[in-house]
């Protein structure tokens, strides 16, 4: 059974986690410690793992193009946050008898649920009348959806509009990494069971996929909103960890950030999507660390030509590999020569 | 009245300056099938250029007719050289690979076009010199019309005529039709396709360049991600037009630069304040897309198996 497999690796990650934050202070786990910079990075990669995933599900999976992916995890970021703004300091009070870390915690799992119901209604809008689209206009519609719902979040005077918004800060370290081990966990299985495989058959070949009876228009449109659910989920994390929300967060460029993150570890492999995230997430940490140049008058920094490098390392990506890094091969791919010859694999591989 | 007549001109200003840029998208799409997302980038670059050339010539300081043309002429060739080299060593290496490649190809040229100039030029606007005096002319009631906004008119419209005439009346015109409707069989015809596809990416990215010096003459501020926005409302208004057909370019940008300015001016009475601006072009784009796929002036065509 495979996805029982999934699900017990997807436990012990979250063990794993659950380490890995005893050791977030300074003190604990044997006095190593892992500081505030360190964490916020682990965050953020979680994060982009959930969007990235996400995104991969029905860019590389699906064989759609959807470069509107902020604008979903827009929509779940100020969907949940208007309702924890509002809401989230009565449930804490009224179920202050379970403990402090019990009521926040079930603030935050009521936000992920509202933030990710919105994103996937969102989605479904979105996606029934683009997926009709095919390719280049697809990509150009869900590019337009995505700044639509930007500038109708910036004239939402309720959630803060231009100034930003405040928003509680429920989300942490665990709760993040947990949600972005579901996100893998979830996906996985989903491009492993009968539907992956229809959604797989229509990025190969969608007129052929059709011939076989799959119905192409709603397994796009399922695709769609399960990703745009994730993606409402990413945005909630990143609001409650964030601790402030402005559209400015939610503009091209961060689309474009998830796309060069599929990209790059190669679309239709969920290795690679965790390794873009990964990437993309250090790669300007890591340029930060480069010592400042000077020539003639003007000293520049390596860190702000982090976008450049991204642009550049997407292009040679494409004329050199355009498959991305890992192409559609998984990280357990690596280890199947290993197995014995006479054990029966799967026929469907 | 007087209002409407205002905004009527306000839109076709915007609107010819949009028709320029759609030009060139529709020219590439009809040869490659390729949305060449940096072509809005080429827009700012052909605006920098003009800076460039205004100021280190001296054309600033003292505003004549002959310095505006050179400055036009100028950033027209640097971006068509520009447009020539994106074409050389981005896209024709990949252009054999399947259409998400080059499209994310193209997606990494503007990035790389956009943050190189927001890391040499700063993020901040920049102002675009004055090149030609500029008054006001009060046509009837209130409505004016700036002498900036004839310029476009007059600039766009001889372009598009130039562009009509190298197109039917010119041999490479007649290569470029050629390719457009099938580029095997055009090479087969013994045409040098790869040099008719540079050729027309040195010709839309001429257009853009001379919509960006005009633009800068009408909203003197430039900066580096001015394009991204402009480019992609010219895109809407290629496929509003029918992308790949040409008259139906410059008919969808007259008509988003229009719709544009009226719901500025209009929107607010009934319900749609004026910041929604942007998301105009955008909610055309889908309601075409949605209910004619071709375009206003464009010609179905059926999927082949």
């Amino acid at each position: 059974m495979n996805w029982v497999k999934s699900i017990i690796v997807g436990i012990i990650a979250i063990a794993i986690l659950y380490v890995l934050n005893a050791a977030m202070s300074a003190t604990g786990f044997f006095g190593i410690g892992i500081d505030d910079y360190q964490s916020r990075l682990l965050v953020f990669i979680a994060i982009n793992v959930i969007l990235a995933t996400s995104l991969n599900l029905i860019n590389g999976f699906t064989g759609q193009f959807s470069i509107g992916h902020a604008g979903f995890m827009a929509v779940g970021a100020y969907a949940s946050a208007y309702f924890t703004v509002t809401h989230g300091k009565a449930i804490e009070t009224s179920l202050s008898g379970l403990g402090e870390t019990v009521a926040s915690s079930i603030v935050l799992l009521l936000a992920i649920g509202i933030g990710a119901l919105v994103a996937a209604i969102a989605g479904l809008i979105v996606g029934i009348p683009s997926l009709r689209l095919k390719g280049d206009y697809l990509a150009i519609v869900t590019l337009g959806f995505a700044e639509i719902i930007r500038i109708v979040i910036l004239n939402i005077d309720a959630v803060g509009g231009a100034t930003g918004y405040q928003v509680p800060g429920y989300a942490n370290f665990l709760w993040i990494g947990i949600f972005a081990i579901i996100t893998v966990v979830v996906i996985h299985n989903i491009v492993k069971s009968d539907a992956g495989r229809a959604l797989i058959s229509i990025r190969e070949d969608e007129l052929a996929a059709e011939a076989m009876g799959v119905n192409v228009t709603r397994y796009k449109v399922t695709s769609f909103v399960i990703g745009s659910a994730f993606a409402g989920v990413s945005g909630v994390l990143f609001a409650h960890y964030n601790k402030f929300l402005s559209t400015n967060d939610f503009q091209f460029i961060k689309s474009f950030e998830i796309i060069i993150m599929i990209v790059i570890g190669g679309m239709g492999s969920m290795t690679g999507a965790i390794l873009g995230a990964i990437i993309v997430t250090l790669l300007p940490e890591i340029l930060r660390l480069l010592p400042a140049i000077q020539i003639g008058e003007t000293t520049f920094q390596f860190a702000d030509l982090r976008l450049v490098i991204f642009a550049l390392i997407l292009i040679l990506t494409m004329i050199l590999r355009p498959q991305g890094i890992l192409g559609t091969t998984e990280f357990t791919d690596f280890f199947k020569r290993f197995r014995r010859a006479d054990k029966p694999t799967g026929g469907l591989e | 009245m007087d209002t409407f007549v205002q905004q009527l001109i306000n839109g076709l200003t915007i609107g010819s300056i949009y028709a320029l840029i759609a030009l060139g998208y529709t020219m590439v799409y009809g040869i490659l099938r390729l949305i060449n997302f940096a072509h809005g980038d080429i827009y700012m670059v052909g605006a920098y250029a003009g800076l460039f050339l205004a100021t280190s010539l001296g054309f600033a300081a003292n505003p004549s007719a002959f310095g505006f043309v050179v400055t036009l002429v100028g950033s027209m060739a640097i971006a068509a050289a520009m447009g020539m080299a994106i074409e050389r060593f981005a896209y024709r290496p990949v252009r054999k690979f399947s259409k998400m490649t080059t499209l994310i190809t193209a997606i990494g040229m503007s990035l790389l076009i956009e943050y190189l100039f927001v890391f040499f030029f700063e993020g901040k606007p920049r102002s675009f010199p004055q090149l030609l005096p500029n008054d006001n002319i009060t046509l009837f009631g209130n409505a004016t019309i700036s002498t900036s906004q004839i310029l476009i008119f007059v600039v766009s419209m001889v372009l598009m005529v130039i562009l009509q005439y190298i197109i039917y009346k010119t041999k490479i015109g007649k290569a470029m039709r050629a390719v457009s409707f099938n580029l095997n069989s055009a090479k087969l015809m013994g045409i040098n396709t790869d040099f008719v596809i540079a050729f027309t990416f040195a010709l839309g990215s001429a257009l853009a360049a001379a919509g960006g010096v005009l633009t800068a003459q009408y909203n003197p501020k430039i900066d580096p991600l001015m394009g991204i926005i402009t480019g992609l409302k010219a895109f809407v208004a290629a496929v509003l037009g029918g992308i790949g057909n040409i008259p139906g370019a410059v008919l969808g940008g007259l008509l988003i630069g229009a719709a544009e300015t009226m719901v500025v001016g209009y929107g607010s009475y009934i319900g749609i304040p004026s910041t929604y601006r942007d998301a105009v072009a955008f909610a055309i784009l889908i309601l075409v897309l949605l209910l004619r796929p071709a375009g206003l002036l464009g010609s179905n065509v059926q999927e082949k198996v």
